[in-house]
């Protein structure tokens, strides 16, 4: 992709400038950090866009609609009009709510996918920073979005709000394991917990033949981590109006909605790249068959959406605890003989 | 000192509605939980309370006859022939053949409409959305054929004192063939969405269970009573208009909980197609209209019980007249209001998520519940 030369280029720019003012070599690192930042932001927000775009598109054709027709063509810019709608309207704090903790919620729902994105290979070498932890830096990054969802849930000072904040809490902590340890399969067989790593032992095989349960059981669990039907419990609309983002208006409910859609686009990544082979594929660039792959995953979570109801809570706890997290026990104890006898 | 180390919870209050996505309109209950579970739950119904009986007694039999299509607008076609069945009887009219069949051709299409809206609503309730546009892709084509003859898609308005206001336009037939032959695959896609669905099975199965006595102490009629395993259906038991000659038979399921409350109303829609083909089928010729009847009636006096099945179930109208061409005392026995009449019971133990799927599946609108 174009990005990463024009990177490089800036990345080298400053470090000109450092150097031709004499300014400390601290410099360096820390105005890469901010470009980096910046242009991960920028491809997270135009990457939402598109997504809700699609959304609603993939909706309106399983639902025999069009959709957004109008603004542009077939409605391309819709979500760009809703976006500057968005930034226009007034920013509301209900009366009664935890204000500080009100105002920080969504920023704090945001953040970690900004930073999460950090260590996802998009290409070739177009990885921000490929840690060597990076498996369980991702989730434990991305951990941090259940307390947004409290605290908006809390601070909210509804009772509609706080029971979707408890209730998503409840969710996101019970799917948090089986989808770690779906995850554990693969790291097992790829040995490395670095996201390059795992892509470079998938240059023959993918690991979705090795661990097809595992598989099946990250898109399951990651549905629920993104909060989408039928594991949208948090923010059920026919119980809860909306869960916790209920109080919520402009542009704070946007930075959920951004958090949401670009966490969806995330964990598809993820899928991607510990399962589908990463960027890994013929001919095309690697980014393509990223983004390829990514949206692929991202189709199947459209699609769940649009065609399944809702579970209960109790329901969905019982399907966490007694049937994913055991069929992810069973995976990593298959793997882990094959791993140990092979 | 005993320390006390239990985890106690405490109950809180929460005001569901009157505005509120799945209240289906403005029902307001006052819910008392613990965590997830429904303690006690207060219903508040009278939001949209108009007094239409009090209307009907200050106005002319015809000047109420648009307005009875308002008390329950999604199935107002049972309310306008309720209305003038009860003048008909009361001044000895004979409605033609033709005009008794058209009646009964529409209220059947109007069943599917308002089954339509039933499917579509009660799987958005549950969170799935695609099967509520389905539902009014379907609904769309029976108010096509109801526009087409009546001019209204929603109150039509379409009935009169001894026989309908208009017949049958010359491309009505064409459509209804048209509508006759692709419904029932469109049932299919409606069971092939949902009936299978392990979710949905889980969210509706054995959910909001109502035994037949319970339901016939409550005074439930329609779907309801019968999905809890009642064979009680006036288009059967008591028959009206067409009803009669064409026969019909009831569905009649055992269980009745929210899922079989669903299929009820799913193999009605079926049941309600197979009416409208032999509706069509022996449509007889003759005239819409009995003549010399006025449009101003005085209507004789005395009083009359007349009991239509709607797609809600048993609406009654008691209508007493005092010889003037107004009502002396119009009075209704709307079937949602019964049917809502155990809510309180029924809620009282289930979890927050499940007072959805069983105010739902009652299939109350909430009109028809205030009057």
């Amino acid at each position: 992709m174009i990005i990463y030369p024009i990177l490089s280029r800036l990345n080298e720019w400053w470090k000109g400038v450092v150097a031709a003012y004499g300014l400390p070599p601290e410099f360096v690192p820390a105005g890469q950090m901010v470009v980096n930042g910046v242009l991960i932001a920028g491809f997270i927000a135009a990457l939402v866009l598109f997504l809700i775009w699609l959304t609603r598109k993939v909706s309106a054709h399983i639902q025999q609609r069009f959709g957004p027709m109008r603004v542009g063509w077939h409605g391309a810019v819709q979500t760009v009009a809703d976006a500057l709608k968005l930034v226009q309207k007034e920013d509301t704090t209900p009366r009664g709510c935890d204000r500080p903790v009100f105002n920080i919620a969504p920023f704090l729902a945001f953040a970690p996918t900004v930073v999460a994105f950090v260590v996802i290979p998009f290409g070739d070498g177009a990885i921000v920073r490929d840690l060597n932890i990076g498996v369980l830096f991702l989730f434990a990054v991305t951990t941090i979005n259940v307390i947004a969802i409290i605290a908006g849930g809390w601070a909210s000072g509804s009772k509609y709000s706080l029971l979707g904040g408890f209730r998503s809490a409840a969710q996101l902590v019970s799917y948090e394991v089986p989808l770690v340890l779906s995850a554990l399969g693969v790291i097992m067989l790829a040995g490395s917990m670095r996201l390059g790593a795992i892509v470079d032992a998938q240059s023959r095989v993918w690991f979705v033949a090795y661990q097809p349960l595992a598989f099946v059981i990250y898109v399951i669990a990651a549905t629920a981590e993104v909060n989408r039907t039928p594991f949208d419990i948090p923010e059920a609309e026919q119980e809860l109006v909306a869960g916790f983002n209920v109080e919520y208006s402009g542009m704070k409910f946007a930075m959920f909605f951004l958090a949401e859609f670009a966490n969806m686009f995330l964990v598809s990544a993820i899928a991607a790249t510990l399962f589908l082979g990463g960027w890994r594929g013929p001919w095309l660039p690697g980014e393509f068959w990223f983004l390829g792959k990514s949206f692929a995953i991202v189709l199947l979570l459209m699609f769940f959406r649009w065609t399944y109801p809702r579970l209960r809570v109790d329901q969905l706890m019982t399907f966490a605890w007694k049937f994913l997290l055991p069929l992810a026990f069973l995976n990593l104890i298959i793997t882990g003989l094959i791993v140990v006898l092979i | 000192m005993a320390t006390d180390t239990a985890i106690h919870t405490e109950e809180f209050q929460v005001n569901m509605g009157p505005q509120h996505p799945s209240t289906h309109g403005v029902f307001r209950m006052v819910l008392t939980l613990d965590g997830e579970r429904v303690v006690e739950c207060e219903p508040h119904i009278g939001f949209l309370h108009r007094s239409m009986e009090k209307m009907a007694e200050n106005r002319l039999y015809i000047q109420f006859l648009p307005m009875a299509d308002r008390i329950d607008y999604l199935s107002s076609m049972f309310c306008s022939v309720a209305h003038c069945e009860a003048v008909e009887q009361l001044m000895e009219i004979e409605v033609p053949p033709r005009a008794k069949y058209l009646r009964t051709m529409f209220m059947e299409l109007n069943r599917i409409a308002s089954h339509c809206i039933f499917f579509g609503i009660f799987a958005l309730d549950l969170g799935a959305v695609t099967p509520f546009l389905y539902g009014f892709r379907e609904r769309e084509l029976t108010m096509d054929l109801l526009e087409m003859t009546s001019g209204q898609r929603l109150t039509f308005n379409y009935v009169r004192f001894g026989g309908v206001a208009a017949d049958l336009p010359e491309s009505f037939f064409p459509a209804v063939e048209k509508f006759v032959k692709v419904f029932p695959a469109r049932v299919t896609d409606y069971e092939r969405i949902l009936n299978e669905n392990e979710i949905f099975l889980a969210r509706t199965k054995g959910v909001g269970v109502v035994a037949a006595p319970r339901a016939v102490n409550y005074g439930w009629t329609g779907p309801n009573l019968r999905a809890s395993g009642v064979d009680f259906d006036l288009r059967q038991n008591m028959p009206y208009e067409a009803y009669g000659e064409l026969g019909y038979k009831p569905v009649v399921l055992s269980r009745g909980d929210c899922y079989e409350r669903y299929l009820a109303r799913l193999l009605e829609m079926r049941a309600s197609h197979a009416l409208i083909k032999k509706c069509v089928e022996g449509l007889p010729e003759g005239p819409t209209q009995k003549e010399k009847v006025s449009k101003f009636p005085k209507v004789p006096a005395g009083e009359v019980y007349v009991r239509v099945e709607s797609p809600r179930g048993d609406y009654g109208l008691h209508l007493v007249s005092d010889g003037t061409d107004k009502p002396y005392r119009y009075k209704l026995r709307t079937p949602s209001f019964n049917n809502l009449s155990m809510i309180r019971e029924l809620l009282r133990g289930v979890y927050l998520a499940d007072i959805v799927p069983i105010f739902g599946s009652l299939d109350v609108i909430l009109p028809d519940v205030d009057r």
